[in-house]
């Protein structure tokens, strides 16, 4: 009886071994992702300026497809409309927020969060405008478009002069006036309210 | 438990003395009716009954305190069942009701809500709120999930979807549906929470759905992120990846791998299903604990990279602006909150008891604690917590309550396993100050006046 017992244990434990097997380091599920997919789909631009399209644009330029293109949500000066504000930077060189800014405003209105006093990256404009924008029909415009019309809000905003060309050389290089506000997050939880 | 059980029958009397039977002679008979069933069999009818004409936003309890046109559609529909009921059980002179005098409807293949159930999302340009009022437990029904997107919803044919997985990886490796769900799968539950949750602008007429619709809780399955990693050979260098939407904003974010890998999903399913198309379909990631648009849906591209890519989401949106003039980024992590969903503006309470309703939640972790005060704050009592309490997850909590009569507010705090207590306005304000827009996580109460009115208490978070 202890023997048949200690056989049918004993077959219990080879079954419960043969299935659970260890998982395997991979499991080959997948194909490899082709090159030229993966080129039509990383349009991604960093602000170092990797993934800047060959190109180039003016303020000038940027002008006539800012019309065509933007204005009717954003304001025909980029003052906001429809869709948020693109430009402003009073005051100059400040945040629209925090104990500068306050002093500052003494009674007057609120400034939006714009391009201006709010971005760190000027290629972040590039790579925003290109994926997505505008909005009816994303994709559509040519990368001289885009960048004669990142050129016209930098320059709206008095980031870059009116004839400077923007292009993969030039765009990474434009300092923005928040570039140095920003702080990684200090929050751990505990007691501290932060 | 017993004693809730007659007051709320005796609650539920009441409130169809007062609002229901007052109209027409057939109602006034199914009111005597009601009053002389008397014991047990009584008590449970008036329960049911409660529940077959409730209001959407009423819970057993509480009614609703206005009655538009809605509430009087549905009344009228109510009535004239109840008259059909009461018609026809005079006919059959055997007192059944009348859902069992015929054979029901058989078996189908797609089961509905009770036409009586008209919880429903509420929509805007950008977003859709869930109705928090409404729910009970701490699953969102699918349906009911809050949505927001940066480009509308878009639709996906899940046999040319793939996922592709480059940047510094060893292998990059395209995706399809079924070879997702061909790894190894996990479920996880946990709460999604829009970062801008913070509604506040009906003032006093606030109701929660406005205040906080933009949370909802689902449970997820799907694939680990960890599993992918492993198999496409991410490289050591890499640090943080792009995770790309194919909405038509090609939504994306940069996501630090060492704060998410060990939880971090590609999630293909909600709530036993495939995902709703809003909730992301086909796949989507799942990041438990953070601010919801980290999470991004419709995924169909992950970038390895050794930095950020400082999107647009993560600099001109989603960032705090500081009461010291900095901004702060990447603030992934929601801060513990709670709100109490029951009573709530338009509710309207009677003197006597009731449960305090609610939900909880930290995206640090479990609910240890939730505190409510029904004094304004001056005193706290600890709310019981529904086990089991998980992680990252919706809790809900209740408190007991006999309200005197007397005007008050009820307030609730949330507590995390970390020992954060959800701050009042004014202390947020003074960290994050004026200008502050995200992650917005204020203690928050309603006020109860002394004719049982409840309005969203807007003092408490207005400078």
């Amino acid at each position: 009886m202890t023997r048949l017992l200690t056989v049918v244990a004993g077959t219990f434990t080879a079954i419960a071994v043969a299935v659970a097997q260890s998982p395997p380091q991979r499991f080959g599920f997948g194909e490899p992702a082709p090159r030229e997919l993966i080129a039509q789909l990383d349009t991604d631009v960093r602000p170092d300026g990797t993934g800047l399209p060959p190109g180039k644009g003016t303020a000038l330029e940027g002008e006539k497809v800012y019309a065509r293109q933007c204005a009717a949500c954003h304001g025909t000066k980029g003052e906001g409309g429809q869709a948020e504000a693109l430009v402003g930077a009073e005051p100059t060189g400040t945040a629209p927020f925090g104990p500068q800014y306050e002093q500052w405003r003494s009674g007057r209105p609120d400034v939006p969060f714009t391009v201006g006093n709010y971005w760190p990256y000027a290629t972040t404009l590039f790579d925003y405008v290109r994926r997505a924008m505008p909005p009816a029909a994303p994709g559509t415009l040519s990368s001289d478009d885009v960048y004669s019309v990142v050129a016209w809000v930098l320059a709206q905003n008095r980031i870059i002069p009116e004839g400077a060309v923007m292009n993969a050389e030039t765009l990474p290089r434009v300092v923005m006036p928040a570039r140095d506000r920003f702080v990684p997050d200090s929050r751990k939880g505990g007691r501290e309210v932060k | 438990m017993q004693r809730g059980w007659v007051v709320l029958t005796q609650a539920g009397l009441d409130w169809h003395r007062s609002h229901l039977f007052e109209r027409g002679s057939a109602v006034n008979r199914r009111a005597a009716a009601a009053r002389s069933w008397g014991g047990s069999r009584g008590a449970r009818r008036a329960v049911v009954k409660e529940t077959t004409v409730r209001r959407p936003r009423n819970s057993s309890h509480v009614a609703a305190r206005d009655g538009g046109v809605t509430r009087r559609t549905l009344l009228a529909n109510t009535l004239g069942a109840a008259a059909v009921t009461l018609t026809s059980r005079r006919a059959s002179g055997q007192g059944r009701p009348e859902s069992a005098a015929r054979f029901g409807r058989l078996p189908n293949e797609l089961g509905a809500r009770s036409p009586a159930e008209q919880s429903k999302r509420l929509p805007s340009a950008i977003s859709s709120r869930t109705p928090l009022q409404d729910l009970h437990g701490t699953i969102t029904p699918a349906d009911l999930h809050f949505e927001r997107h940066h480009a509308g919803v878009p639709a996906i044919d899940p046999r040319a979807y793939r996922l592709v997985v480059h940047g510094m990886v060893d292998r990059p490796t395209t995706f399809s549906l079924d070879e997702l769900r061909r790894f190894p799968s996990s479920s996880r539950t946990c709460f999604l929470e829009c970062s801008g949750n913070f509604g506040r602008q009906s003032g006093e007429r606030t109701t929660a759905q406005e205040l906080c619709g933009l949370t909802s809780q689902s449970e997820w399955t799907g694939v680990r992120l960890s599993t992918l990693f492993r198999e496409v050979g991410v490289m050591a260098q890499a640090t943080w990846f792009l995770a790309e939407g194919q909405d038509a904003a090609l939504m994306t974010r940069s996501i630090p791998i060492r704060d998410i890998l060990d939880e971090a999903m590609i999630a293909y399913a909600q709530n036993g299903e495939g995902l709703r198309p809003e909730q992301g379909y086909p796949a989507r990631l799942l990041l438990p604990g953070m601010e919801g648009n980290a999470s991004v849906k419709w995924l169909h591209r992950l970038e390895l990279a050794d930095q950020p890519f400082m999107t647009r989401e993560e600099t001109s949106k989603y960032t705090d602006p500081l009461a010291d003039g900095s901004t702060r980024q990447f603030s992934f992590v929601i801060d513990a909150r709670s709100v109490i969903t029951s009573p709530s503006y338009p509710h309207t309470v009677q003197p006597g008891w009731f449960e305090i309703r609610g939900i909880a939640w930290s995206g640090r972790g479990r609910i240890q604690k939730v505190e409510v005060s029904t004094n304004g704050g001056r005193t706290w009592a600890a709310a019981e917590l529904q086990a089991p309490v998980l992680p990252k997850a919706h809790t809900r909590f209740r408190l007991l309550w006999r309200w005197d009569g007397t005007a008050t507010e009820i307030v609730s705090r949330a507590i995390d396993e970390t020992g954060y207590v959800q701050p009042e306005w004014k202390a947020l304000q003074t960290v994050r100050g004026r200008r502050t827009r995200y992650h917005l996580n204020p203690v928050t109460g309603w006020r109860i006046g002394a004719d049982g009115r409840v309005l969203f208490g807007i003092e408490r978070v207005t400078t």
